[in-house]
């Protein structure tokens, strides 16, 4: 009998983890809230560097992973500590006892409702990363104007915001930002498109390519201020407000579509998961990894792993290298029996 | 006119969507690695006439995008060419700042 383990958590951290997890001869229960498998990613049209589809990665992994337990729209109900591992105990009433466990319930996408000052929910065409590549997977979005003139990204919405109760950089959404311009310059060659940032965190492979292209190519205009708050117009165009600190001027320009850069931020079902199994919580609200350097994927709770989101933002390469890492530190518990 | 003992100040904020940026865009067709700037501050830092002059090609640059007149950065540039020699994005600024001249004539 091959030997179960149980992954939480469906998205790609806990595809990949399933896939290297088989392929080394064990057993996955991968259990997943909603009723699909691919989490975030599942939802997302095109992936930087390469613009490689989302669409692909999932499907690709998800054939990979025929042969795992796959339960959706399931959730754990209880964790509880057996002698030499843990009964785990799901919604859909199913009992697992397994040696070791790995957490993978990533992240939740910060509400961008709760930046009251930028509007989303209010005006009618203010939009998230998250809805964009929603319509650019053909989703249907009457905030979008059928040709827009002028459009803002406004970076690091619920991220570095100490008020909002995330200080972390969300690493990725600057890269998103630059791509979604990129991509939105595509579709609309005449749109004027300005990016608002207070850094720009450029910081993988090529995304100072995409950065010099967005600028080359593209004439995107990136502003270096946070955007302040935004107001409609009589016309119902937006308004925003930022500062140029480069010029040290205060700036107002009026948009047809504004998007926010929604950031990643702890999923409540990683602190309930977290209480459940008493694992350390880290003081910026995600998992607390046993150190991060070397056991990044290593919780205090002897068996269970970690990979991916939970522990914090990553990109989606980082997630599946760290779910291929999780795999092998699993395996290398397993064979030890310790 | 009757003194009130109070007067309105202009605003001094910058309509981004409507600011005349022909000049750039002009600059743009002659030099295309206008657009590639990245606001590093390079160019300013190591200019010559920079200290004594107000000249930095990274504020002409923004300046044209913010519809600011910057004939009196510009007219402090001896053409020295130094820039050209640390600018990241290699960009040719001195030729650049010629062709902007040259717009302006
Ligand atoms: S990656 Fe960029 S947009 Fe995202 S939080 Fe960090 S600095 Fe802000
Ligand atoms: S070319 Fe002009 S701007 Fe450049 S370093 Fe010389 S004086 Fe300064
Ligand atoms: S050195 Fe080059 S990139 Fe840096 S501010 Fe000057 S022109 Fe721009």
């Amino acid at each position: 009998m091959k030997e179960n383990v149980v992954i939480i958590g469906g998205g790609i951290a806990g595809m990949e983890a399933a896939r290297q997890l088989l392929l080394l001869g064990y057993h996955p229960i991968v259990v997943e809230q909603k009723d699909r498998l691919g989490g975030h990613v599942g939802q997302w049209h095109r992936l930087f560097p390469d613009m490689a589809s989302a669409q692909d990665l999932i499907r690709g992994l998800g054939e990979e992973i025929s042969d795992a337990n796959i339960f959706l729209e399931t959730k754990v109900n209880s964790i509880n500590r057996l002698r030499d591992g843990y009964q785990v105990m799901l919604s859909n009433g199913v009992n697992v006892a397994c040696r070791s466990l790995l957490v993978a319930s990533g992240f939740q996408l910060f509400d961008a409702a709760r930046k009251e000052e930028y509007g989303y929910g209010v005006y009618d065409h203010v939009i998230t990363n998250s809805d964009l590549e929603a319509w650019f997977n053909g989703k249907p979005d009457v905030r979008i104007p059928e040709v827009p003139e002028n459009v803002g990204f406004v970076h690091c919405v619920g991220s570095r915001d100490l008020k909002a109760g995330n200080l972390e950089c969300s690493k990725v959404c600057c890269m998103t930002a630059v791509k979604q311009a990129i991509e939105i310059k595509e579709k609309f060659p005449s749109a004027r498109v300005w990016c608002f940032y207070m850094d720009l965190r450029l910081f993988g492979k090529k995304y100072e390519d995409f950065y010099l292209g967005a600028q080359q190519e593209y004439g995107i205009q990136f502003v270096r201020g946070r955007v302040s708050e935004v107001g409609e117009t009589a016309d119902g165009r937006l308004q925003v407000k930022a500062e140029d600190t480069l010029t040290g001027k205060p700036l107002r320009v009026r948009l047809d579509l504004l998007v926010l850069m929604a950031g990643m931020a702890c999923n409540p079902e990683m602190t309930r998961l977290a209480r459940m199994a008493r694992l350390d919580i880290d003081s910026d609200g995600f998992l607390k990894s046993l150190d991060n350097i070397r056991s990044i994927n290593a919780s205090n709770r002897p068996g269970i792993f970690f990979a991916g989101a939970c522990t914090g933002p990553k990109t989606v390469p980082e997630t599946l290298a760290e779910a291929r890492a999780a795999a092998l530190d699993i395996h290398r518990y397993l064979q030890k029996g310790l | 006119m009757t003194d009130f003992g109070f007067k309105l100040s202009k605003s001094s904020a910058v309509e981004l969507d409507k600011v005349d940026t022909t000049l750039f865009e002009r600059l743009c067709e002659a030099s295309p690695d206008a657009r590639i700037c990245m606001n590093c501050g390079s160019c300013g830092a190591t200019c010559t006439a920079g200290p004594y002059s107000g000249m930095s090609l990274r504020k002409v640059l923004l300046g044209l995008q913010r519809g600011q007149d910057v004939r009196p950065l510009l007219s402090g540039c001896m053409l020295c060419g130094k820039c050209t020699m640390v600018c990241p994005r290699g960009i040719n600024t001195r030729n650049l700042i010629l062709n902007l001249c040259r717009i302006y004539d």
